[in-house]
């Protein structure tokens, strides 16, 4: 910590988010989670996974992001005629057919806040391996805060497989590369979730100045 | 557990954002000297802010129930779907399992938000100790689940995207849905514009 006179903060302590309760930090073995004793809520999670296997994670979601909105997620065909629909042709359709707030939220919802998110997520691993605070660490850490709850690919999953057994009715279905993607990624984004990221604002230390 | 101190009795302030423990003295009202972000012992506004969300969300919820949310049609045949006959459907045709999934998603979880944050927020005008460690779970259920509601809306798009066959057969979304979708990000604004710590603050709390 570069900047940060010790007189105006208090790095052995802890405070819940959820009710104000103040603790003493203590050292967390692997795996393990400290709970607030008033109200129940997470304070502080130790990693299972090191940066090394979080860049991975995050990089391999990156890649299945990419495929799943490359690839189509399903085709369905009636009378031999098919049809597909990739993520972006559901933005685009529900823009032409007056659902345009829909087609808004699904674009940052499913797209623009996922990619934000892993990019950013990345960016700051590839650094932190080394040792160092990425350029715009800061920034970015306050922004991957806020979206956190804004991202959800996972939902999109499940949504898909809702569609395609009511589409199962009356046309044949068949799932396409895409949702496979989705798949992967719906674990990968899981497991990042779990990651208690505010580790990185003590585990690299701040520029040298 | 008796023992536990709040913040405001030490003089510290938790950052809302990176979790830094402040001191109150030279830093209230000012900024997080790690993240950057304002320093408050409470979200500002948090009961009156999330109150006019979860109304407004109500509002808009009533129509995203009673209007269609999607309309299929085939060879000059049209059907409107609400979200329960969207249920009903998937229930008789497709897989139960499914429906319950859509059924909780659609019409549970909603329903659940409004009633839980409804609670908690009365809850706190009262100040009342009542059930506070159960308001606190609650309160971190409807964060975690808040989301999972727009599979009804992500389920629209993408039929809708997939069933172009024109005349033969196809599928468009009808107002409903963008009602629907309104009131799951508003109530998600709700839940986050809701400060739980407030559920602690009332008299006498050790």
């Amino acid at each position: 910590m570069a900047a940060i006179p010790s007189s105006v903060t208090d790095a052995k302590r802890l405070i819940c988010g959820h009710c104000d309760s103040v603790y003493r930090r203590r050292e967390l073995g692997r795996g393990e989670v400290s709970l607030c004793a008033v109200c129940g809520a997470v304070l502080e999670r130790h990693q299972r996974l090191g940066n090394d296997a979080l860049a991975a994670v995050v990089l391999t979601a990156l890649i299945a992001f990419v495929q799943g909105n490359i690839w189509p997620i399903v085709t369905i065909s009636l009378n031999g005629q098919p049809s597909s629909a990739r993520l972006w042709d559901m933005v685009i359709i529900m823009w032409q057919d007056q659902a345009q707030i829909v087609a808004v939220i699904t674009a940052f919802t499913l797209f623009f806040f996922p990619l934000v998110n892993l990019l950013s997520l990345g960016w700051l691993l590839v650094f932190a391996r080394r040792g160092i605070r990425a350029p715009g660490f800061r920034a970015l850490m306050v922004t991957l805060h806020y979206l956190r709850p804004w991202t959800m690919s996972e939902v999109f999953v499940l949504g898909a497989i809702v569609a395609m057994v009511k589409a199962q009715s009356y046309f044949e279905v068949m799932p396409d590369k895409g949702i496979y993607a989705y798949g992967l990624l719906m674990v990968l984004v899981t497991a990042v979730a779990g990651t208690d990221l505010r580790r990185l604002w003590d585990g690299v230390p701040g520029p040298s100045r | 557990m008796s023992a536990v101190s709040r913040a405001e009795d030490l003089n510290l302030i938790g950052c809302g954002v990176c979790g830094l423990v402040c001191r109150a003295k030279p830093l209230a009202d000012a900024a997080c000297p790690r993240c950057g972000s304002g320093l408050r012992r409470r979200k500002p506004r948090s009961v009156i802010r999330s109150w006019s969300l979860l109304v407004a969300a109500f509002i808009f919820y009533i129509p995203a129930n009673l209007l269609p949310i999607m309309r299929t049609g085939s060879l000059g045949d049209v059907d409107d779907n609400t979200i329960l006959s969207g249920v009903v459907e998937l229930w008789q045709k497709g897989s139960q399992e499914l429906a319950v999934i859509v059924f909780t998603a659609s019409i549970v979880v909603p329903m659940l938000k409004f009633l839980v944050l409804g609670t908690l927020l009365v809850c706190v005008h009262r100040k009342t100790r009542w059930a506070q460690r159960q308001r606190a779970k609650l309160y971190r259920l409807v964060e975690l689940i808040g989301h999972w509601s727009m599979l009804d809306v992500f389920v629209v798009a993408l039929l809708t995207a997939l069933v172009r066959f024109s005349v033969l057969s196809s599928v468009e979304p009808l107002p409903g849905v963008i009602y629907f979708c309104l009131t799951v990000i508003l109530t998600m604004f709700a839940a986050m514009s809701f400060d739980p710590r407030l559920t602690w603050d009332c008299k006498g709390n050790e």
